[in-house]
């Protein structure tokens, strides 16, 4: 399926854990330390650095960009780790992640409730999806350095929904459907 | 006795980080394609295509396969008639370390102070490295560039000597399916068992430079592999966990004898990102 970025309610109703996507338009880069500072912000009642509103955000930390590169590898990392602090963007308005793994049951939950999908990329496919970014920009916190947040412009870049907004979860699901009895 | 220069360590190991984060080994391409074909899942078949398609495309542009370029792992195995010249071996492994991540436009991923400010040492330094002395007179260097991904999921038991391969079966298995995802499978399972614990973790990672699918030389450990490795199949984790029948791609185990009253086993994984690359000076 092709989705034209910002999410609205409506392709977000549409997707089903397992399904293929290719997404084209913005998203959004942040890691570790710029969701730590996102969540502060919104503790403490400030706005964010961007509208968050219908948003996606990637979990990825790329390599140095070649001379001639928009970007270097660009491949997701463990989503885990941001665990703690997505529930509050989602509440924000955020609607779309990308990552890999699993994710915990409170962010699962929070998906649920306010109408969130989570997506994996391939982990590990690095060059490939780099090459589905055009254009790249800072957008905030740029004394982050690598972790700062960016704004990519991508074409057909390629995710898979993990979770949706009906409590599926693919990596359970698919779990058991392969899952064999041996001795 | 024979010379083995400093600057020619260094620009050996300069070499290898850039190649092995470029290159997929080829027993791992081989492996990964045979994956593939046995592959029942649509959605497991579609993320190897991907990753088969971004080993072609790293390679074909020199490009870092994932962008996490990883710790540098280095194992060194020194012969004991050699004699390394004109400066300090494992400062001129760093050196090398950091030309290679600085040229190849690698990442650069440690930091300093682990348990407080986590400063980023901007160069990939330091890097961890294993020193072996061998019979000979030459030098082989193997460089892994390993992810965080992957290593995060490594873990150590000492088990009661009674709970014997059933105790370490679960406790392997156990291993792979609470890493779930985050290893990227499908993975290769390095396990150390025996020695004590610092020697079974590092048996676990000496493990992961054998060529996949290399069986061990004993035929206890080869029977003892090859059912793991149906096992952890059968887990049904597969491809970056959507589902599958290849969750890993190998399992290798190296063992070690013990004290009577121990039995230390480790995992540690490797994601399909199976990079290392190895010279011999
Ligand atoms: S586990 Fe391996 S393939 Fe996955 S992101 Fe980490 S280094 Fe890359």
């Amino acid at each position: 399926m092709d989705i034209k970025l910002p999410l609205t309610d409506e392709t977000v109703a549409k997707l089903r854990a397992g399904d293929d996507v290719r997404f084209t338009g913005v998203i959004y880069t942040a890691r570790d330390a710029a969701h730590r500072r996102m969540v502060e912000s919104l503790d403490k009642g400030e706005s964010l650095p961007f509208d968050i509103r219908g948003q996606v955000i990637y979990y990825v930390g790329p390599t140095p960009a070649k001379p001639g590169q928009v970007i270097g590898s660009a491949g997701p990392t463990t989503s885990m780790r941001l665990d703690r602090f997505t529930p509050p963007l989602l509440a924000a308005g955020l609607k779309g992640i990308i990552g890999k793994g699993g994710r915990g049951q409170a962010v699962r939950d929070a998906l649920k409730q306010y109408k969130g999908v989570y997506f994996i990329a391939v982990g590990g496919a690095g060059a490939l999806l780099a090459r589905q970014i055009k254009k790249v920009d800072i957008v905030a916190y740029e004394d982050l350095g690598t972790e700062a947040v960016r704004r990519l412009e991508v074409e057909d870049f390629p995710v898979i929904v993990c979770n949706d907004i009906y409590g599926s979860d693919l990596l359970e699901e698919g779990k058991s459907r392969y899952k064999l009895a041996v001795g | 006795m024979r010379d083995i220069s400093c600057q020619t360590i260094s620009e050996t190991v300069a070499r290898l980080c850039q190649e092995a984060t470029s290159l997929l080994p080829d027993d791992v391409l081989q492996a990964l394609k045979k994956a593939r074909d046995k592959e029942e899942s649509p959605l497991g078949q579609k993320i190897l295509d991907q990753i088969l398609e971004n080993a072609e495309l790293a390679k074909k542009e020199m490009l870092p396969l994932c962008q996490d370029t990883g710790t540098t792992v280095v194992f060194l195995e020194v012969g004991q008639d050699a004699h390394i010249v004109g400066g300090d071996l494992n400062e001129c492994i760093k050196q090398g370390v950091i030309e290679g991540y600085d040229k190849g436009y690698l990442r650069k991923s440690m930091v300093e102070r682990p348990f407080s400010a986590r400063v980023n040492t901007k160069d990939n330094t330091p890097p961890v490295i294993h020193t072996e002395i061998v019979p000979g007179d030459k030098l082989k260097i193997q460089v892994m560039p390993k992810g965080g991904g992957c290593e995060n999921m490594s873990r150590l038991a000492i088990l009661l000597p009674a709970e014997g391969k059933k105790g370490v079966t679960d406790f392997v298995l156990r291993a792979v399916e609470e890493a779930g995802g985050n290893p990227c499978p499908p993975i290769i399972v390095g396990v150390g068992i025996g020695g004590t614990a610092e020697l079974a973790v590092s048996l676990a990672k000496k493990a992961l430079t054998r060529k996949v699918g290399r069986p061990n030389a004993d035929a206890e450990v080869v029977d003892l592999e090859r059912e793991l490795l149906e096992k952890v199949n059968a887990l049904g984790i597969g491809p970056q966990a959507v589902g599958g029948r290849i969750t890993a791609l190998a399992v290798h185990v190296e063992t070690h004898p013990t004290h009577i009253t121990s039995l230390p086993v480790a995992v540690n994984i490797q994601c399909h990102s199976a990079r290392l690359k190895e010279a011999v000076l």
